[in-house]
């Protein structure tokens, strides 16, 4: 073909100069693009095409910017321009050009016009907001080329923020005679809902008047925004399963027009499209399913043709029957056609075969027995791809007995694999199946040998981070940890007196660190020995500062024999004047700690571990600090994605909230922050510990589908469990189908199986055996919690909880900070006396919490809510209201009077709500107004109760805050209040922006009697978040996707209640109880609690009970919700 | 001085940038899955003929993905698997003559009906140019955009009737005729 090219190159001049001969259309170009063209052809360099390019560049440059270049010109210029970019030669210059011929020229102008603008700009780029008027314009045009053309440049970009600009002339066009148009209007407004989904709320029964068009190409359009609706919310889409399966019906049955054909299928996009909203909607909905099951069946069998459309037509439809609700005859048809699939000599379908057997494996493992010997095949096949798809499927099977089998070909994989992103995914997963199925010690370690060296510095921080934490956290059996760690340490020893220059860092530094710690349990191995190894790696030209640092801490830890404080000694000298201030610090505290044996054995006492110390995570002995801070006006603390966020969209004018935030994992420094003193954390700054563990890895998504997924080829798996668990004793279960128990015997007594390739020789047929061996006696519970790597690491072996299992994380690890192992140790030992101090009077600010809000409450006139003892009030409102519990005996006495007097006058429609304690808010020589606030269903009341003890009055009242919206449930501001009655007023509260209280201020002015001069007074009421949440009844599918939809998140980790059986229950019960929180399901160490603020405004929280706190993590579509609500979680757990 | 600041901003925006395409993926990952990321079209040369871009990436970024998968399909045999995993997406390639057309697509993705996606366009390539080739998109490439376009819109399959696809662009390209008759002699003239 390249010839074809050169050959036709050179007779370019001359089919050139025929450009305007008939047959010419094809090859149009104007002679200067063909010039171009040729130019760059004949060149032989690089070098020398920069060179043509710029040359080029600049007399575009040159022509664009002309004042006599017409837009015909311009056009054929802008292709040039065009041309430029995709070799890779910038030519910004003429982007407002192409917006310029865009704007101004006749339609064939505007089409190259809008074609460069949509090759040359992305959505963000701040030139785009020129285009706008141009597109106004274009799509009121009566010429529907025109209007087209705007169509598609707003589906492929458009200014998120003026979308309100030209949203309504897009819905107009939903209604456009022509379909082209109503087909483009639909697609306009699905990309208006990706980058702005709020804004197109209001148009959603359009959307389904679209899904009803006559034309089947705007009901296809329209399937896209449904695809994506209903990947967020399922439910809400329910009734329209009946249409999409009538539609797919219709489509099967061949009722489209013959254009929608590919190759004699009928419009199998659009089958494949609807097959994936299916599955979505059947998805752990029985009912559902069953209205789809017939067409699923009709699809399977329809698409029999062998062409690759029908086959990724069937793909779809296997993938959506293992979705839905199971229904065993369609099972066994889409396992046959994975079946087709894995066998076939088409290395395209084969990989899709595996794909699809990775997908459902986890639902029946047993699919995977009949195919072992294609697998095995597949495994030492010679194209990439394949060996790593066979891989995954392997390491979704991957069990006690098979792992050492697995492992090994994973590790071969990886020693060969050249592809970063590969290495790094293959390693964590070689690292997590070793965690969690290791036979034994020794194993275990040089698996974690090969995993560090392959991994390098590329894996994720989480594996050495991890295997730190299972060496120093131990197992069930003391004598066990002893062994592992002494294999370490020996495999450790050795590795160093090989070549540990060809050692990634993050190895050495986990050797350091072992070493470090237990290299004293091998006991014919001398301290100095061990320096000397370690002073070879400070020697080495090839180690890292940081892993310098951990050599140096490691060495502070082994100085306590003679021989070795003198070669540490030596060490400390040399690297006490280096540059790097770490360096020289480690190397400062080796010294001081080598010279005081004293000192060293009270740090570090050898052959020992420092009980670790209690570490208030939460750093709740701030909380009085910091509620007085906030009190006094400052702004709750935001993490810093939030900060992010919010930074950003001050810049642009952001018209709606933001999608998804990614959470930023700050494992690394947080640790550092935490036992810093200063830092002030309402609730939220310690996005990195527990909560971080229980949900990294499973990207952002709650794991709801792996708890939910419990479905099997015969029904839920959850009641075959009995049986497999008899089949793990290796006998064969009666249940079984024949052909699964031959399947079964067969591998495990080596002899061929049914499937099996009678050449395949006897090597293939053990690793068969081997491979799959202990898997058709799985229970798939297992499997299921495969799909949870994150809990890997704690499960290795059952564990008791640990009180001190937070502080334990932390002491393992030192990994992840350059070495925080040394931080801890200066800050608990070395600094001990300055962090005393500190700690102290934080403890005693928190112990007063009450002295503080009432210092801060007590200005003239001014009340704060001060409740009595709960006991004694009529309705406790919320846990809130005790915090700031406790006044002085005679002041409640005096309350509970004015409580009982006043309550009487509520207004009737409130009395059926609990109200808060009804308080003074200030009083004049006639007047004593007092106030409480009511809890509705949908609202909060706030009722003033205007006392007056004399004659007559005129007053006006006015209430005012910052952060609530404040309206008067009342005709008039000016009310006449007769002498020794009681006036009541009321105003309907609700939430501008969250904070952990309110406060309102309020101003009275009065004459008394009415018509004399008048006097004011001023009054403040404070009222906690907490009134203003109830409970949000939602259901767990509903939980899941608006999780997702929400940005503005916070994470911590509380104290759990302490209860024998049940911590996780009682503990939210009792959030449930004190803050109306609303239990969604708890699911083993996993809760889901939701509640609003007030009607509209959501927050989701996800607990997860983790080294016996509660790791909580709370999302909400309102800014600073979660830090306020998180505030008072906190304080309610903390109440005893 | 001046230099050793631009060598640090220079990695520093790498680094970044290398996060934030990860983390752009893993958001489209689960906004929305089935939508293509882009679209390239090279010869076997190496040489960059056509590309589209449904993702918003700078145009750094942009080189740098375009420069690694075209060696990396490149370096492929003939016989070998059409997909390939390539950091977290899949790519779908199919060379057709000689040139290579790649689509990338997300794991969850259908890969076969990807490749059905580039024999589509071919066709529709085909239909218009008559019995398209290299040079036909060499020298015509913004036809072949404009196609495209009319075939795929925002990473999504718009029209699949490739009667209907045919019929857009041919509407449009009839009104370029009828404007540009009367007009093209003169300026050739002009030109030339």
């Amino acid at each position: 073909m390249s010839d074809v090219v050169e050959k036709t190159l050179t007779a370019l001049p001359s089919l050139l100069s025929l450009d305007s001969q008939p047959g010419s259309a094809k090859l149009s170009s104007t002679a200067k693009l063909g010039n171009l063209i040729r130019g760059i052809t004949e060149l032989t360099s690089k070098h020398e095409e920069e060179k043509l390019i710029q040359h080029e560049l600049a007399s575009i440059k040159e022509q664009v910017s002309s004042p006599n270049t017409t837009m015909r010109q311009m056009r054929e210029l802008m292709v040039r321009a065009v041309y430029c970019e995709m070799l890779g030669y910038e030519a910004s210059f003429s982007y407002i050009h192409a917006i310029k011929l865009a704007q101004q020229g006749n339609v064939l102008e505007k089409r190259v016009g809008y074609l460069a603008v949509s090759l040359f700009l992305n959505e963000s780029h701040e030139l785009l907001l020129l285009l706008v008027n141009t597109v106004l314009k274009d799509l009121q045009s009566t010429n529907l080329i025109e209007v087209c053309m705007a169509l598609t440049v707003v589906c492929q970009i458009f200014p998120k923020d003026m979308i309100p600009v030209i949203l309504p002339i897009v819905e107009e066009k939903l209604n456009h005679p022509k379909e082209i148009i109503r087909r483009k209007a639909v697609l306009a407004l699905h990309k208006f809902y990706l980058i702005a989904p709020n804004q197109v709320q209001h148009i959603h029964n359009k959307f389904r008047k679209a899904l009803c068009d006559k034309d089947p190409g705007v009901m296809t359009a329209s399937l896209h925004i449904y695809l994506q609706l209903i990947q967020e919310n399922a439910e809400a889409y329910k009734d329209l399963t009946a249409s999409f399966v009538t539609i797919l019906k219709q489509v099967v049955g061949g009722k489209l027009p013959m254009d929608f054909n590919y190759h004699s299928v009928p419009a199998p996009w659009l089958q494949i499209q609807l097959l994936r909203i299916l599955s979505l909607l059947g998805k752990n909905d029985q009912r559902t399913s069953e209205v789809m099951y017939e067409v699923l069946d009709e699809s399977l069998r329809r698409a029999e043709m062998n062409h690759n459309i029908t086959y990724a037509i069937l793909y779809e439809c296997v993938k959506c029957v293992y979705t839905i609700h199971p229904k065993s005859e369609l099972l066994e048809k889409a396992a046959k056609c994975i079946g087709n699939f894995v066998l076939s000599p088409k290395i395209n379908l084969k990989y899709l075969g595996l794909k699809a057997l990775t997908y459902v494996v986890q639902q029946d493992p047993k699919l995977a027995l009949q195919h072992q010997m294609t697998i095995i095949e597949c495994l030492d096949h010679s194209d990439v791809i394949i060996k790593r798809e066979t891989l995954e499927l392997l390491f979704r099977i991957t069990n006690a007995q098979n792992v050492t089998v697995i492992v090994e070909k994973m590790l071969d994989f990886l020693r060969l694999s050249k592809d970063d992103h590969m290495t790094i995914d293959i390693v964590g997963k070689v690292a997590e199946l070793a965690e969690k199925y290791a036979p034994d010690n020794e194993w275990f370690i040089q698996t974690m040998n090969a995993v560090f060296s392959l991994g390098g510095d590329m894996m994720q921080p989480e594996i050495p981070n991890g295997f730190l934490k299972l060496l120093s956290e131990g197992f069930d059996s003391e004598e066990e940890d002893r062994k592992l760690r002494l294999f370490a340490v020996s495999s450790y020893i050795s590795l160093l007196q090989g070549e540990p220059s060809k050692l990634p860092q993050r190895f050495l530094q986990v050797i350091c660190w072992v070493l470090g710690e237990y290299s004293f349990l091998k006991e014919d191995l001398e301290p100095s020995v061990v320096l000397g190894l370690l002073t070879k790696l400070l020697d080495m030209k090839s180690s890292s500062s940081e892993t310098k640092s951990w050599v140096l801490v490691a060495m502070t830890k082994l100085c306590w024999s003679e021989a070795a404080v003198s070669e540490a000694q030596q060490v400390a000298e040399t690297y006490s004047s280096s540059f790097d201030t770490t360096l020289r610090q480690r190397a400062q505290e080796l010294q001081h700690l080598s010279r005081d044996s004293q000192l060293h054995s009270r740090v570090l006492p050898p052959g020992g571990r420092l009980e670790p110390d209690e570490v208030d995570s939460s750093l709740s002995f701030l909380d009085g600090f910091v509620s007085e801070a906030l009190s006094a006006g400052a702004a709750p603390y935001k993490p810093l994605h939030q900060r992010q966020e919010e930074l950003s969209r001050s810049k642009v004018l952001s018209l709606e909230p933001y999608g998804l935030s990614l959470p930023i994992s700050t494992s690394s420094c947080s640790i550092t922050d935490r036992q810093s003193p200063t830092l002030l954390s309402t609730s939220s700054g310690l996005s990195g510990d527990g909560t971080d563990f229980s949900h990294r890895g499973s990207s952002t998504t709650l794991r709801l589908d792996g708890v939910k997924r419990v479905w099997g080829r015969e029904g839920y798996l959850a009641q075959k469990k009995p049986v497999e668990e008899v089949a793990q004793v290796e006998v064969p279960s009666p249940l079984r189908s024949p052909s699964q128990q031959g399947d079964a015997n067969s591998c495990r007594s080596k002899t061929p199986t049914p499937t099996a390739n009678p050449e395949c020789d006897q090597e293939k047929q053990q690793l068969a055996s081997s491979l799959f061996g202990g898997l058709s006696s799985q229970s798939s519970v297992c499997l299921m919690e495969k799909s949870e790597p994150d809990i890997q690491r704690f499960r290795r072996k059952a564990k008791g909880q640990r009180s001190s299992s937070t502080t334990n994380e932390q002491r393992a690890n030192p990994t992840v900070s350059s070495a925080s192992a040394v931080d801890n140790l200066l800050c608990n030992n070395l600094l001990e006396a300055d962090t005393e101090p500190i700690n102290s009077s934080a403890k005693q600010t928190f112990q007063h919490p009450h002295s503080l809000s009432v210092a801060n409450g007590a200005c003239d006139a001014e009340a704060i809510l001060t409740d009595g003892d709960p006991k004694e009030r009529n309705q406790p409102l919320s846990s809130e209201d005790f915090v700031e519990a406790d006044d002085s005996p005679p002041r409640e006495d005096q309350e509970r009077s004015k409580d009982s007097c006043l309550t009487p006058h509520l207004p009737a429609e409130l009395s059926g709500f609990s109200h808060s304690e009804i308080i003074p808010l200030c009083s004049s020589q006639s007047l004593d107004l007092s106030a409480c606030h009511v809890q509705t269903d949908n609202s909060v009341v706030l009722v003033v109760f205007i006392t007056n003890t004399s004659e007559d009055a005129n007053l006006q009242i006015q209430v005012l805050s910052e952060e609530l919206e404040v309206f008067c449930v009342c005709e008039s501001p000016v009310e006449e209040v007769r002498g020794r009655s009681v006036s009541v007023r009321q105003y309907s509260l609700t939430v501008k922006m969250p904070l952990v209280h309110f406060e309102l201020v309020g101003m009275l002015s009065y004459s008394i009697p009415a018509g004399m001069p008048q006097a004011m007074m001023q009054f403040s009421y404070k009222l906690p978040l907490t009134s203003f949440i109830r409970p949000l009844t939602v259901s767990t599918e509903e939980y899941g996707s608006m999780w997702l939809a929400f940005s503005h998140d916070t994470k911590q980790n509380l104290t759990l209640i302490k209860e024998e059986r049940e911590p996780l229950t009682a503990t939210l019960n009792a959030l449930n109880k004190k803050l109306s929180l609303h239990v969604v399901e708890i699911i083993g160490v996993e809760g889901l609690v939701a509640c609003s603020l007030l009607q509209d405004q959501p927050c989701l929280m996800h607990c997860r009970v983790h080294a016996g706190r509660l790791a909580v993590w709370l999302r909400s579509p309102v800014p600073d919700l979660p830090d306020c609500l998180l505030y008072h979680c906190q304080r309610a757990l903390q109440e005893p | 001085m001046d230099g050793w600041m631009d060598g640090w901003m220079d990695g520093w925006m790498d680094g970044w940038m290398g996060g934030w395409v990860d983390g752009l993926l893993l958001t489209i990952g689960i906004t929305s899955s089935f939508q293509m990321q882009f679209m390239l079209l090279f010869s076997r040369q190496g040489k960059l003929r056509l590309q589209k871009w449904y993702v918003p990436l700078s145009d750094k970024e942009k080189k740098k993905i375009t420069r690694e998968l075209v060696q990396t399909v490149l370096a492929r045999k003939p016989k070998m698997c059409s997909f390939l995993e390539w950091r977290d997406l899949k790519i779908v390639y199919k060379r057709y003559a000689s040139l290579y057309f790649c689509c990338a697509i997300e794991d969850q993705d259908n890969e076969l009906i990807t490749l059905e996606i580039i024999h589509r366009y071919v066709e529709l390539l085909d239909k218009y140019f008559g019995s398209v080739c290299e040079l036909d998109i060499i020298f015509n490439f913004e036809k072949a955009y404009f196609i495209l376009d009319e075939f795929l819109l925002g990473g999504e399959a718009q029209e699949t009737s490739k009667k209907n696809v045919l019929k857009a662009i041919e509407q449009a390209d009839l009104l370029q005729e009828e404007a540009e008759t009367p007009r093209s002699v003169l300026e050739e003239i002009g030109l030339t």
